[in-house]
């Protein structure tokens, strides 16, 4: 056989390969080497972490190409970077200057309010938000090669994170559990593609990899998603918005790799200075939630 | 037969489903004293930064060394990276393995792929098998080989993608990421001692 390249299983591979790590945004070059030697398994990199997007206010896009190549030069680990839903051109563009995978994300302004990319047509894999599993499923369907949830991104208030990972995670244990004639209505309710319903089905879990995003911010955040069964974690806001970036940051990888030991939690949750100021969700206007972007 | 997969970061538990089909028993591996009554233990694919910055923290280098010099060890990718002796960069290594590997050596992400190798080696436990299909992400090479090392597979220009030095192996690409489990069984039959 000859050589192939961006097929779906490379695609994929790449996240297994993140699997019981922490991706962290970054915002600077150095930031990116703070999170390398923190021991990241990939950085996030964009112009402002979410917290000050949603402070800034404004249209929110693609960061500058000069950042995102200037972070790929400073680090050896894989580097992201999140274009706008639906903006498919702003994809084009990070799969042209090399970046490991692209965010498709909630988190900036979306540019289409119906349609997400077509995620089959790229080289470049894709990672995507979910609150559900039928919104899971539909990203997949779209050619999405890692799944997260969306959280509420930089509020460091983990609860909507929860919600979304107990929300998918619990649709396929329910899944698991019904009889066959109920898999298509179910399908149809949930608006999944059937056939990937019938693979989550057969393999018990998604078929590709599901981290946790939105809201993480302590070692114990990190390793309560991890305990609710998702297989690794984005902090965003959560790092670089606290008093000690570099003692959190590792700290919270270590949490994610002993995510089962509380003896070891503890530990490492010791003297981590100030966490980010986070706002409570609750608190937030409708309007001003960022979860409810795509569909 | 009891088989160790290091579960700092990476695909471990991808690992772990090959060797539980070929009927193994398992153990994660985070912290020194899961190593003892193993037979072998294999690094997975992941970080290697990620993966050395771990076993640094947590006490796992001397004891990963010790194990090596009695037991089986295999490394996947990373896992490779953290058996070598040499990067070229500064981070944390067993340096167990007479190779120097070149990280990322294909270039990032968009150059990740497939391809169909021929492994001599692999006829030990499967005389009958074909093309060994290999899966490279964002890969390391075995830029060199000295001492022990000798070479298993091989890129057709020559490149070294697998070596093996007593009972420990190194391979470039990742054998747990398809459903061909003749690498594992060939692991399995260094760990019985029988090479």
């Amino acid at each position: 056989m000859e050589q192939q390249i961006a097929t779906f299983a490379v695609k994929k591979g790449l996240a297994q390969m993140l699997k019981g790590g922490v991706i962290m945004d970054v915002v600077t070059p150095d930031h990116a080497k703070i999170a390398e030697d923190a021991g990241a398994v990939a950085v996030m990199a964009l112009e402002r972490v979410p917290a000050d997007i949603r402070a800034h206010g404004g249209v929110a896009r693609m960061s500058d190409p000069e950042l995102i190549l200037q972070i790929m030069d400073a680090v050896s680990i894989p580097v992201m970077a999140k274009c706008r839903i639906g903006h498919f051109v702003e994809a084009q563009i990070l799969e042209a200057i090399g970046v490991d995978y692209i965010d498709e994300s909630e988190v900036l302004t979306p540019a289409d309010e119906e349609h997400h990319i077509n995620k089959h047509v790229f080289k470049v894999p894709f990672v995507c938000g979910c609150r559900n599993l039928g919104e899971a499923m539909r990203r997949i369907g779209e050619g999405a090669a890692m799944i997260r949830t969306k959280g509420e991104a930089g509020t460091g208030d983990v609860v909507e994170a929860v919600r979304h990972a107990r929300s998918v995670l619990g649709e396929i244990r329910r899944l698991q559990n019904m009889p066959d004639e109920e898999v298509m209505s179910f399908a149809k309710s949930i608006a999944a593609p059937y056939e990937l319903i019938l693979e989550t089905r057969s393999l018990g879990r998604l078929p590709v990899v599901n981290f946790a995003a939105g809201g993480v911010a302590t070692p114990a955040d990190a390793a309560l998603m991890m305990q609710l069964g998702v297989d690794g974690v984005f902090v965003g806001s959560g790092i670089f918005k606290s008093g000690d970036p570099a003692k959190r940051a590792a700290a919270i990888v270590k949490a994610v790799t002993h995510y089962k030991d509380p003896y070891i939690l503890a530990e490492v949750s010791r003297n981590l200075g100030e966490p980010m100021v986070g706002r409570q969700v609750s608190s937030i206007p409708e309007a001003e939630l960022i979860a409810d972007r795509g569909w | 037969m009891k088989i160790g997969v290091l579960a700092l970061q990476g695909d471990f538990h991808e690992h772990i489903t090959m060797l539980s089909r070929i009927g193994v028993e398992t153990a994660e591996v985070r912290l020194p004293e899961h190593l003892d009554g193993l037979d072998g233990l294999v690094i997975p694919g992941g970080e290697s930064t990620t993966i050395g910055k771990l076993a640094t923290d947590f006490d796992l280098l001397e004891p990963l060394r010790k194990f090596a010099a009695e037991k089986a060890i295999w490394g996947t990718c990373a896992g490779a990276i953290f058996l070598s002796k040499d990067v070229h960069r500064q981070q944390p290594l067993l340096h167990l393995m007479d190779i120097v590997v070149e990280r990322n050596a294909f270039g990032r992400q968009i150059a990740s792929f497939e391809i169909d190798l021929e492994i001599p080696v692999l006829k030990e436990v499967a005389p009958g098998g074909g093309p060994y299909h290999a899966v490279f992400i964002r890969a390391p090479l075995i830029a060199s080989i000295s001492g022990g090392a000798h070479a298993l597979a091989s890129l057709e220009d020559g490149r070294i993608v697998a070596a093996q030095q007593g009972r420990m192996l190194a391979t470039a690409f990742h054998p747990e990421l398809t459903g061909d489990d003749r690498f594992h069984r060939y692991f399995l039959h260094l760990a019985a001692g029988q090479s």
